[in-house]
Order: structure tokens, then sequence, then C-alpha cells
């Protein structure tokens, strides 16, 4: 029988995903499963291929070998059904948070009321109530990334991939844009890969904690599910004994790999 | 600084300077003949303004200015856009805009006379040829520094081709465009002005010019004086406008906001 069950597919597949620039091997024969509603974070060293990564899932760019699979479709042109939350600053600074927040229902051709009402409810999620009628450079750094993670948000897409969102924040803020994010993934349970350097966040966040090998020529090495419990909340957790056990089985792996990329620079 | 105190500061500079001037002439340490006298050149200012006879010359440079303005500006901003998004028109292109931008335009006036008549339409020319280029570098410029990053986002929400131009490409290249809008108003008023003073039956250089074909200093001056203003009040409207489509810009003591 053919197998046409939905569920069965992966959000996202990868299969021996290469990509060079020019000489540089980014990254090499990468294979990789994200199922639906699942919580996957990346970790590796600076410059191992983690935004090259995203890149190729968003459909940015073409891999030079391998393939993209989304919900079991090889991937054509740009991810549809992905939402894309920049590691830089990504909004137009020409429009207001509100603007800006609608902007996906804008080039949908929404009726400008209703994307309106829409953003302005998205705002009010994120926090930025009162906050409407500001441009961008009268935000702060937080308040920027929130409006970008609205702005995605509101387009509601199956998977969700962010690139090192929230490493530009303070600790304080951070934290508070982590949970956050879980609140708002637990609501309605997207598939997110998330990027990060930083493996205490990694662990917070996620079910599933990959490790890439330091580039050239990097790809997972590691794959440590991770049962904490859920909902949680990422400054408590940081407490727990069982979130310092799996930290240092990640680390021991990782820190090797860290210390690759060093050896290398 | 005290922007009172500037001002009033710019005041006393130029009362000195004309005093200065209308007293070396009336104590005969400068021949009038040669340089005329505030009061002689207000009172020819007021007179022309009071016969009306500067108007229709108003009108007419005005005129050339504004269509000279606007036909450079778009026809530069088009080609600007369709250069900078296509790589191929671009290096096809570059040499011979570079050689005909290299050509100074006033040796272009006489051609302009010859192909398009003493009217208006040879100055409407010869400012266009200064403003088009201006618009076409600048917009050029702003397009092709888009930030990869917005354009990968807008392209990630959903943008098409046209929203991407509307939406991103042309909001990002205004502060480009509109830094051009002021000098090209200038040089639209540089073809006017030399157009008519090498040849037209009208118009403030046609003025100008009839007045130091007979040795009349004082209307050269009132010319003069009545040019400026003209290109300072050009000018004002320029950047009122400049200021509303800029809005979003953080001025420099802004930059960062609050946390
Ligand atoms: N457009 C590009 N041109 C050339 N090299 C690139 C480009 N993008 C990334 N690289 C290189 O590929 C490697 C991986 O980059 P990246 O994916 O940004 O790493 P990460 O996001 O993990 O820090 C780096 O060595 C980087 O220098
Ligand atoms: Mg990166």
């Amino acid at each position: 029988m053919e197998m046409n069950d939905q569920a069965a597919d992966a959000a996202i597949e990868l299969s021996g995903i290469s990509q060079r620039f020019g000489e540089y091997t980014a990254v090499q024969n990468v294979n990789l499963k994200v199922a639906p509603g699942e919580f996957v974070a990346v970790v590796g060293p600076t410059g191992c291929g983690k935004s090259t990564l995203l890149n190729v899932i968003a459909g940015l760019r073409q891999p030079a070998a391998g393939s993209v699979k989304v919900f079991g479709e090889p991937l054509r042109g740009l991810n549809r059904r992905a939402g894309y939350l920049f590691q830089q600053d990504a909004l137009l600074p020409w429009k207001t948070a509100l603007e800006n927040a609608a902007l996906g229902l804008t080039f949908n051709g929404a009726q400008q009321k209703d994307s309106r009402s829409l953003a302005r409810a998205w705002l009010a999620k994120v926090g930025l109530s009162g906050f409407e009628n500001r441009y961008p450079h009268e935000l702060s750094g937080g308040m920027r990334k929130r409006v970008a993670l609205a702005q995605v948000l509101i387009m509601d897409p199956k998977i969700l991939l962010m690139d090192e969102p929230f490493s530009a924040l303070d600790i304080q803020t951070r934290q508070l844009m982590e949970n956050e994010l879980l609140r708002l993934w637990q609501e309605d349970q997207k598939s997110v890969l998330f990027v990060t350097h930083d493996l205490e966040e990694a662990i917070a966040l996620a079910d599933r904690v990959i490790v890439m090998s330091a580039g050239p020529a990097s790809r997972p090495i590691g794959d440590f599910a991770i049962e904490l419990t859920r909902p949680r909340d990422v400054t408590e957790i940081r407490l727990t004994e069982d979130f310092l056990k799996v930290h240092r089985e990640v680390w021991a792996l990782l820190r090797e790999e860290v210390m690759r990329a060093h050896g290398q620079a | 600084m005290d922007k009172r105190k500037v001002i009033l500061l710019q005041i006393l500079l130029l009362a000195l300077v004309l005093l200065g001037w209308e007293f070396s002439v009336r104590l005969g340490w400068v021949d009038a003949f040669f340089f005329s006298k505030p009061s002689d050149i207000a009172a020819r200012v007021y007179e022309w303004f009071r016969t009306g006879e500067v108007y229709r010359h108003l009108w007419i440079t005005l005129t050339e200015t504004v269509l000279a303005f606007l036909s450079g500006t778009i026809a530069g901003i088009a080609l600007g856009l369709w250069l900078a998004l296509s790589p191929t028109a671009s290096a096809v292109l570059d040499p011979f805009l570079k050689a005909l931008n290299s050509v100074p335009r006033v040796i272009l006036a006489p051609i302009f006379t010859l192909w398009f008549g003493l009217g208006i339409a040879s100055k409407v020319a010869l400012g266009f040829s200064l403003v088009f280029f201006i618009a076409f570098f600048n917009t050029y410029q702003g397009i092709r520094e888009v930030s990869p990053v917005i354009l990968a986002n807008a392209r990630m929400l959903g943008a098409a081709k046209g929203q991407l131009l509307r939406h991103v490409y042309l909001p990002s290249a205004t502060s480009w465009i509109l830094s051009s809008l002021r000098s090209s108003v200038g040089f639209a008023v540089i073809g006017a002005v030399v157009g008519e003073y090498l040849g037209a039956s009208a118009g403030l250089g046609y003025v100008i010019s009839q007045a130091e074909g007979v040795f009349d200093t004082t209307s050269v001056f009132a010319g003069i004086v009545v040019l400026a203003a003209f290109v300072v009040i050009l000018d004002i409207g320029v950047s009122l406008i400049e200021k509303r489509l800029l809005v979003w810009r953080p001025t420099p003591d802004q930059e960062g906001g609050t946390v």
C-alpha cells in the first residue's frame, strides 16, 4: 500500500546536503530530520555552517548536493511552509512596528483593515502593545526581535527556522523571550529548528539537541534527546539536576569541536 | 549654539556688507556704473514686481525648471532601477553612460537650440541632461545598497517582484534619491537659466543677458537677486518633501532608541 499519511512525513528532511563557497566546503553530507511539532536545536562552533543549513532549508540557497524534503515533498524554490527569523535585523526600517508585523499579510493581498487588526493582536502577544506606531530605530534591540517574531508568526508557518534569534539580547530580555517562544510554540505545536551557539539555551528549549562538528565539511556528530518536563521555565530548568546532567553529556562532545574551531582560527 | 544668536549675526553680516557697498558707491570709492548699489537694485526689483513685468519671466523659468526636474528625475530613476536590477544591461551600458556624463553640458546648449528651437523645449533638454544623471547614479547606488538580509526576509514573507520594488527597493533607495533631489533642483535651474542666457526671448536668464548687453548693472544684479530667491524657495519646498518622506530615519541624536 502507498504511504500517503501526512503524519508519517518529517516536517524537514535533509539527505546528504553539501554546500560549498568556492573552494571552501562549509557543510558536507548532512542528514537531518525534524518531526512535525518537534523543537530541535542545533549547536556548533561559530562558522561551522548553521546559517548555511537554514538558508538551504528556507530555499534561499541551492545546495551543491543532496535533497531537502518538506512534509514529504522535494523543496523547489522558496520554502513556503517555513517562517525564518534571521540572525540580523531584517525589519523594514521605513515601516512602523505595526506595518512590519503585517508585512506578510500585505504581500498576500489581505485587506488592510484585517491585516492591521491581526498585527495589533500579534504585537500584543509579544508584549508590544502601545508601540505599534514606532519605527524600528525607535525600539530597543529586544523589541525589534519581538516585532520580527510577530512578523514571522503572524503568517502561521508550519515550520519555524530561527537563527541565533536572541544572541544579541541581554540575559534578562533573552530569558523572557525564550519563555515567550516556548509559550507560543506550545499553543500550536510548530516544527522548530532553532540554531544557537549557546548550549544552555539549546537544552532549555529543545526536545532534541544536535551538535555540529567544526568546519570545514561540518556535519551533525551528536543527537541528544532532551527529556526534561514541559512546560518549562528556562530560568528554573537550568538549576535542575537533570539539566546539568544532560549539559555535561553534550558539552563533552561540543567542547572538542569548539576547541578544534579555535585551533584553526 | 543659540539659534537666535546665529540668525542675529547673519542679519548683522548682511547689513554690514550692504551698507559697505552702498556707501562706498555713494562716497565715490567705486564706480556705480560697474557696481550699481543696493538701494537702486532693491528699487529695481520692487519696480519689476510692481509693474508685474517680471512674472512672465519667472513663470517661464519656473516651467522650464519644473519640466526638466520632473522628466530628468523620472527617467533617471527608471533607468537606475532597470540597470540596478539587471546586471547584463548594466554591464553593457556602463561605459556609454560614463562617456555621456563626461560631456560638459554647456557645450550641448547650442545643439539643443538647433534641435528644439529658441522656446522652452531646448532649455528643458539642457536641464534634463544635467538632472538625469544625478537621479540615475543615485537610484542605481541606492538600489545596489539594499541589505540582502532585508531582501531575503521580504521574500520569505511572500513578496512578489513588484512588491519587492515598492516595499523594499524604492523606499531603501529614497534617501539616496532624495539627497539627489536637492542638487537636481539646482541643476534644473542652471539648465533653464544657462539655456535662456545663451538664446531665448523670455525667462530670468534672458533678462540678465539683455541687461548685460546694455551694461545695465542694476538690472543684472536685480536679476541675480530674484534668481537667488527663486532657488532658495524651491530648495525649501524640496526639503519639506524630504522631511515628510524620511520620517522613519533616525536623527543622529536618537540612534539606538531606548532599552
Ligand atoms: N556567502 C558566502 N560566501 C563565502 N563563504 C561563506 C558564505 N556564507 C558562509 N560562508 C562560510 O561558510 C562557513 C559557514 O558559515 P555560516 O553558515 O554562516 O556559519 P554559522 O552560522 O554556523 O556561524 C563559514 O566559514 C563562512 O565563512
Ligand atoms: Mg550564523
